[in-house]
């Protein structure tokens, strides 16, 4: 087997695509994990070059390294957590038992690229007719044909998917409404119960003009 | 009846490669198989929510690659064209189930996956 010029540049991005994976799992801060996977994502966008499908190429960098990154980033920046925890020898099993489990379907894997096996019937779009008409326009018309009723279909899940991150991602006003606004009249209405006896003699005009004000929302809960 | 005796094209022959630049299909089907397996460790070893949904996304991408190889060894379209749909099922996902961890923090202000236990026993 001759070393072709491909070839280097497959292992060349085998291994970054791998190293942004490994950093992925090892690194303990989740920006740090976020910004390994955009290198794996765009070593695995090189490789779709490398397999003559640049659209798909593209589409994986606007997509993936552009636009669900960038999701992530924001959702880490907006929640701001810490650093993940060590919680001592749970964490240390979990870990050996998840290396070994992945270990194990990695053999498994192996195994099945090792067994003979061969490549099913040939289709029609060889190397030679892909440059004649072009890579996007090769799969848009196989999306816009064959493949139109689950192109429709894949419109309703974006559309879902839009409906549904909204819904579940905006803060709901009566929820929030009735968690604060019967709150702070009780805990009002706790402290002068409690503080009621001690300034019986010094102030009854205060206290009179404190009760009917915070006993009303007690009244209306 | 022995299943591989009825398939004649199972013949114990290393698959032709009609790859750009003489790339054996087995290299991709080999990274991609290191990706999904580092995808699953991920899910296993992390309980940071956020890190596992990025090893749903790396085992993603490997189906991705492997539908990608196989297309183009087979010189068909139609791989690459579930590639698309693989993607956009990948953004919705990321949508929905960011919302739902960001709700997640909202209630219990934490994303790791141990202290969220309302359903343990």
């Amino acid at each position: 087997m001759t070393l072709t010029v491909p070839m280097v540049f497959f292992v060349v991005l085998a291994v970054s695509g791998v190293i942004g994976a490994l950093m992925v799992v090892l690194q303990r801060n989740p920006v740090v994990s976020a910004l390994w996977l955009v290198l794996s994502f765009i070593a695995l966008a090189g490789m779709y070059v490398l397999l003559a499908a640049p659209f798909l190429a593209a589409v994986q960098v606007v997509v993936y390294a552009g636009a669900i990154m960038v999701l992530f980033t924001f959702v880490i920046m907006l929640l701001n957590i810490r650093h993940d925890i060590d919680d001592g020898l749970r964490h240390v099993a979990r870990r050996v038992l998840g290396w070994a489990f992945a270990l194990a379907l990695a053999s498994v894997l192996y195994q099945m690229v090792r067994r003979p096996w061969a490549l099913g019937p040939a289709g029609t779009t060889t190397l030679e007719s892909l440059q004649k008409t072009g890579h996007a326009e090769s799969i848009g018309l196989s999306l816009y044909t064959t493949y139109l009723f689950p192109f429709e279909a894949t419109g309703l899940i974006l559309l879902v998917g839009i409906i549904g991150a909204v819904v579940l991602a905006k803060r709901r006003s009566d929820l929030i409404a009735s968690r604060t606004v019967p709150a702070a009249p009780r805990a009002t209405a706790g402290m002068t119960a409690g503080a009621r006896p001690a300034p019986v003699s010094g102030e009854p005009m205060k206290t009179t003009a404190v009760s009917p004000e915070t006993q009303e929302p007690e009244a209306t809960a | 009846m022995n299943p591989e005796a009825m398939i004649p094209a199972l013949a114990p022959v290393a698959p032709v490669s009609n790859l750009p630049g003489g790339v054996p299909l087995e290299w991709y089907l080999i990274f991609a198989g290191a990706l999904f397996v580092i995808g699953v460790a991920g899910m296993l070893v992390r309980r940071n929510a956020l890190v596992m949904f990025m090893c749903i996304e790396l085992m993603l991408n490997a189906a991705n690659l492997t539908l990608v190889a196989f297309s183009r060894a087979l010189n068909s379209l139609d791989g690459q064209v579930f590639v698309f749909f693989v993607m956009v099922v990948a953004a919705a996902e990321v949508a929905v189930g960011l919302a739902i961890i960001i709700n997640v923090f909202r209630a219990r202000e934490t994303v790791y996956v141990d202290e969220v236990n309302l359903l343990k026993g």
